[in-house]
Parts: structure tokens; C-alpha cells; sequence
């Protein structure tokens, strides 16, 4: 039954691929080339916080936990180990699923807000690990000196282009694997899970494994957010790891919409492009996006990809007789 | 990591007194930021991250006040009153619509807030640190105890606190105010069909979290320096606060805020890099063994 949507989804993405891919050659623009490596990075984070909010019903406050522990272990392994990129990748991906094993074993227990708050200690626990341990992670300065980015299999990743592409390739395939993974009766059962536990239970669905199971995959997918960040910026910053990082996540999936599933990138889009333009004109950036933030809440209350689906809808019903 | 330096400490009666007002006053602080924090999650299950913001309101606020008029006493009851006015309107006009969304959107309005208050305040007052100064009245020699050093203003600013404390629980237990307040946080439907305005206790929830909250930023105005984005880690610390003591209790705030206040104290002594760090390892130990906090109640 899902053969069809299956096809048409890898279509869809070989599509943009070809279209990014082409991008920088049409216009050689250095601002639209950081601009798509920035969202490659920030549309596979939001969108894995989305597998745990939109389609888990878990609100976590802690996601940069993992898009910062991705970002320091690939630095790591870069700076201090010497391996090649892809065995970098692996390992901080690896580092993610452990961290998100034990991390997640102890939270997912927890319901609603409790959640949400132990995984804000979680992540500021990181943090504070992260600032204290100044001989192995530079502190509060971040991995100073930047990462080195030797070139692997042919690939220049120091070179601008070669690393946009990459981003391109990187984040159009993290994508496409979250949406086949929530297309696979994994995804069905965590909606189960969400919309009524338990009913869930009953069937004899171990609650509690499929959620850990949400929680190590969408660390995965935000580790490796963070590592093309880390290799966008060359280094690792403790930001990456502090909560307004996981603020950033949940606007950007508020503002996209969390009900359809590229809502996130969508919005991490747009926070982006508004983030970059409002700094221009204003040095009251906050009071700006906060303006935009209240006029999301209050007079949209949703996302715009709901928005623009709800119109749609509207618009296939009005032309019916 | 320097703990040589912090069992020095505490064999020596002057650096234990030292220590325990200090931790005292950030207690007192977070302590009447907290409680304002978990009234109104025990009574609208709303989580009002906006908070911090309303202390830093009172902050500067206390600092105009001061300005003007010269008056301490007055600053401090023009910020409780201009924070507790301005938590109303912000319940009334904005909170209100979004009860019945998710507590996703509950925090975007809140941190629009954040954001819009924290500029606001760059406008107005300028971003640069601000202090209010030593009200006259406190300018005298600080108190020797133990050989420890105790200003005034600290103890002052303690009983304050400790007063603010008796009052809110008096109000809280023995008035036919606080049975509303209860019954409202019990069982909102029935409170309202026995044809209680909730939007008016709620509104009034909301007046008494900014009057405290106003109330700590005046407080602290002449003890801390005040910053835009002063909110934030003060908010933070109330979070770890509420949760520890149990979301919704107002002792356990007192309790949670004491402690804290400690921890911050002492631990800045000994492992100065990672107070935050043991902070937040406690609230997740709390959360993992008692999920309802020190003080909180079971179920709900």
C-alpha cells in the first residue's frame, strides 16, 4: 500500500537533490550556499526533534543535548584521533545512540512535563560537563583551533562547494531516512503510543521500548545535525549544547508545523532567513522575533505547513458542487 | 575542583556564617520567584516561562523607583505592585488563549515575552549592568558573627523573605481566599460551576506570582547588578527550585530555594566551574526518584 508514496518520496528527494545540487552553479552566491549547509544542519535537528514531539508526544527541552554531543565528538575524534571523516561521522553517531540509550533509559519513563524538565537537566548537565572540563573540551572557549577536515575518497570537505554538497547529501538522506522510518510500522506504533498509550499496552506494545527506541534515533539523526554544523563553522561551541538550542528546535517546528513532516525544515527555514534578515535592519532582534513568535502563538496558532494545508483543504471543499 | 579550599571552610565558624547568609540570600531570592513560579503551575497547570522576566522587571523598575523618589520603601512597592500589574495583563490579554493549546505554544508565547521584555528593558534602560546602590538606610558598619561579616541589608532581606513566606502560607491555609486558590488548582470545572470566576483567580494568580517575583527583583536590585537577560538564569534556577521542592508546593519552593541557595554557596567554594553541574544532577535525581519533589503531592 505505501509502495507508491515510497517511490514518490525518493523521487521527491533525488528532485531536490539535482536542484541543490545545481544551485550554487546557477548562482555562485557564498550567502546562498551557507544559508542551505546552515539548513541542512538545523532542518535534520528540528526534524528529529519532531519524531519525539510531533509523532512521540514527547516534549523534550534537552534535544540540543545530542546536537552538541554530535558536534564535540566529531571535533573530538577529528582533532584528537586523526581518523577520516566518515569514521568520525560513525563514531560520533555511535556516541549519540549511547548517550541517547543511557540518557533516554531513565527519562522516557516519565510523563509530560516531568519529561520535558529531565531532559532540560539532562542537557544543562552536559553543559555544565561541557564548560568544567575545560582540558578536554576548551571550556566555555569551545574545541579551539579548528577541525581538520582532510579529504577522504576524492572529497575536499575544506573546499566550499565539495562541503556544500555534502551538506546537500547529508541532510537529504537523514531526511528521506526519518520519513521511511516513520512510514514503517515502527512510525504507526509511535503514534499509537502517542495518541493512547494505553490502548498500546494492551495490544502488548512495550511502551516504554518504543519510546527509548524514538528517543536514541532522533539523538542520532540531531547528532548528526550537529556535526555538519561542527564542519560548517569548523569547531564546537558549548551553545550547541545549552537550552536555548532546544528553544531554537521548538520554534522552528512550531513555526513550520509539526503535524506535516517537512513542517520542521520549513521552519527552520524561515527562522533562519528571518534571523539573518532582521539583524540587518535592527539591533532589537529579539523584540522583532518575539513579535513573530506572539503572531504565530496567538493569530495563526499553528504552523505554516498546517496553515497552508488547512487552506487547501478549504479550497478542495469550496470547489466541490 | 578545589576541595581542600571547601573543607577548610567548613571547620571555620566565620566561613560557615560567611557561606550560610550568602546562601540565605539566593535562597530568599529564588525563594519568592519560585513560589510565584509554583502557585500558578498548582493552580492553572500553566508553566510561566516568562517568569524570570518578571523578576528582572522588578528589578529595574526598583531602580527607577529609587531614582524618583529616593525611597526604598517605595521602590520596592512600586516594582511589586508595576510587576503584579503587569502579570495580570499579560494572563488576561495573552496567557488566556492559550490554556486549551499544548504547553508547546503556552512557552512560545512566554518566550516571546522573554524576548520582547529583555529588549524592552536594553530601550529603556539601556544594556548596560545597573545597580540601585546601598539604600542610606541600610549604609551602616555590617553585623560580626562568629567572625563571620553580615551586612544589614542581608538580613534584612532574609526576614523579608521569611515574612513574605508566613504570609503566603497564612493566606494560603487559613483564609477563605486561599480556599478558592485550592479549590481552583483542585478541580477548576467545579470551582467554577459553584460560580467562582476562574478568570478572576486566575488573573489574581497571576498578580500574586508577579507581586513576589516583582517584590525579589526589588530585593535584589541593591545586592545584585541588573542586566537585560538577567531573567534567564534566575528562571532556570527557580525550575530546578520548583521541581525539587514539588511542582505546585509552596513549601517545597521554600524548601527547594534553601537548599539551592546552599549548594550555590558552598559549592562555589569548592567546585566553583560545576555548581550549575550538581544543580541540575539533584533535579534529575529528584525527578528519577520522586517525580512529585521533596514537598509535592502524589497523583495528579
Amino acid at each position: 500500500m505505501r509502495g507508491p508514496s515510497r517511490r514518490r518520496d525518493l523521487l521527491l528527494a533525488l528532485a531536490a537533490l539535482a536542484v541543490l545540487a545545481v544551485l550554487p552553479l546557477v548562482f555562485s552566491s557564498r550567502v546562498l550556499t551557507d544559508f542551505v549547509i546552515r539548513l541542512a544542519a538545523f532542518g535534520v535537528f528540528a526534524t528529529s526533534l519532531n519524531i519525539l514531539v510531533g509523532y512521540g508526544g514527547m516534549v523534550s527541552f534537552g534535544h540540543g543535548l545530542f546536537f552538541g554531543g554530535g558536534a564535540y565528538a566529531f571535533g573530538l575524534l577529528m582533532q584528537k584521533t586523526g581518523v577520516s571523516i566518515p569514521v568520525a561521522i560513525l563514531g560520533s553517531v555511535v556516541y549519540c545512540a549511547l548517550l541517547g540509550l543511557v540518557v533516554g533509559a531513565i527519562c522516557v519513563r516519565l510523563k509530560e512535563i516531568y519529561f520535558s524538565f529531565i531532559t532540560l537537566a539532562f542537557q544543562m548537565l552536559v553543559h555544565s560537563v561541557i564548560i568544567s572540563w575545560s582540558s578536554f573540551t576548551g571550556g566555555d572557549q569551545g574545541l579551539m583551533g579548528g577541525i581538520p577536515r582532510p579529504p577522504f575518497l576524492g572529497v575536499n570537505l575544506a573546499e566550499p562547494l565539495p562541503l556544500y554538497w555534502f551538506a546537500c547529501v547529508v541532510g537529504v538522506v537523514c531526511l528521506l531516512a526519518m520519513r521511511h522510518l516513520l512510514e514503517t510500522p515502527f512510525g504507526y506504533t509511535l503514534r499509537m503510543v502517542r495518541d493512547n498509550p494505553e490502548r498500546a499496552r494492551f495490544v502488548g506494545i512495550q511502551v516504554w521500548r518504543i519510546k527509548l527506541a524514538a528517543f536514541v534515533i532522533a539523538g542520532c539523526f540531531a547528532g548528526i545535525g550537529g556535526m555538519l554544523m561542527a564542519l560548517f563553522v569548523s569547531g564546537a561551541y558549548p551553545e550547541f549544547a545549552y537550552w536555548t538550542m532546544s528553544g531554537e528546535a521548538v520554534f522552528m517546528i512550531m513555526m513550520g508545523g509539526l503535524h506535516v513532516f517537512l513542517g520542521p525544515v520549513v521552519g527552520a527555514g524561515l527562522l533562519l532567513l528571518f534571523n539573518d534578515l532582521i539583524t540587518k535592519f535592527t539591533e532589537y532582534h529579539g523584540a522583532a522575533l518575539g513579535v513573530v513568535v506572539l503572531l504565530f502563538a496567538l493569530v495563526f496558532r499553528r504552523g505554516v505547513t498546517d496553515f497552508v494545508g488547512q487552506v487547501r483543504v478549504r479550497l478542495v471543499r469550496s470547489g466541490r458542487p | 575542583m578545589d576541595l581542600t579550599a571547601l573543607g577548610e571552610c567548613v571547620v571555620s565558624l566565620s566561613c560557615i556564617v560567611t557561606q550560610t547568609t550568602s546562601g540565605l540570600i539566593i535562597g530568599a531570592l529564588l525563594f519568592l520567584v519560585a513560589a510565584g513560579l509554583t502557585l500558578i503551575f498548582g493552580v492553572l497547570r500553566v508553566i510561566n516561562f516568562a517568569h524570570g522576566s518578571f523578576y528582572m522587571l522588578g528589578a529595574y523598575l526598583a531602580i527607577t523607583g529609587y531614582g524618583i523618589t529616593g525611597s526604598f520603601t517605595l521602590a520596592v512597592m512600586l516594582a511589586a505592585l508595576g510587576v503584579a500589574a503587569f502579570g495580570v495583563v499579560f494572563e488576561r490579554v495573552f496567557m488566556r488563549r492559550v490554556y486549551g493549546s499544548d504547553v508547546l505554544m503556552q512557552l512560545l508565547v512566554c518566550y516571546a515575552f522573554v524576548l520582547i521584555l529583555d529588549d524592552a528593558v536594553k530601550i529603556i534602560w539601556g544594556p548596560e549592568f545597573k545597580s540601585l546602590g546601598m539604600p542610606a538606610a541600610f549604609q551602616v558598619p555590617p553585623l560580626m558573627l562568629g567572625g563571620g561579616v553580615v551586612p544589614v541589608f542581608y538580613l534584612f532581606l532574609i526576614s523579608a523573605a521569611a515574612l513574605i513566606a508566613i504570609a503566603l502560607w497564612y493566606v494560603l491555609v487559613k483564609t477563605r481566599l486561599g480556599k478558592i486558590v485550592r479549590a481552583a488548582a483542585h478541580n477548576p470545572s467545579m470551582t467554577s460551576a459553584l460560580g467562582l470566576n476562574t478568570g478572576v483567580i486566575y488573573g489574581a494568580v497571576f498578580a500574586v506570582g508577579g507581586l513576589l517575583a516583582g517584590l525579589a527583583g526589588a530585593l535584589a536590585a541593591p545586592v545584585r547588578s541588573s542586566s537585560p537577560g538577567m531573567g534567564f538564569s534566575i528562571l532556570i534556577e527557580s525550575f530546578i527550585v520548583t521541581v525539587i521542592g514539588g511542582m505546585g508546593s509552596v513549601s517545597g519552593a521554600l524548601v527547594g530555594a534553601l537548599l539551592i541557595g546552599l549548594i550555590r554557596s558552598f559549592g562555589s567554594i569548592g567546585f566553583p566551574m560545576f555548581v550549575e553541574g550538581i544543580m541540575f544532577l539533584s533535579m534529575a535525581v529528584i525527578l528519577v526518584v520522586k517525580p512529585s519533589g521533596i514537598l509535592g503531592r502524589e497523583g495528579r
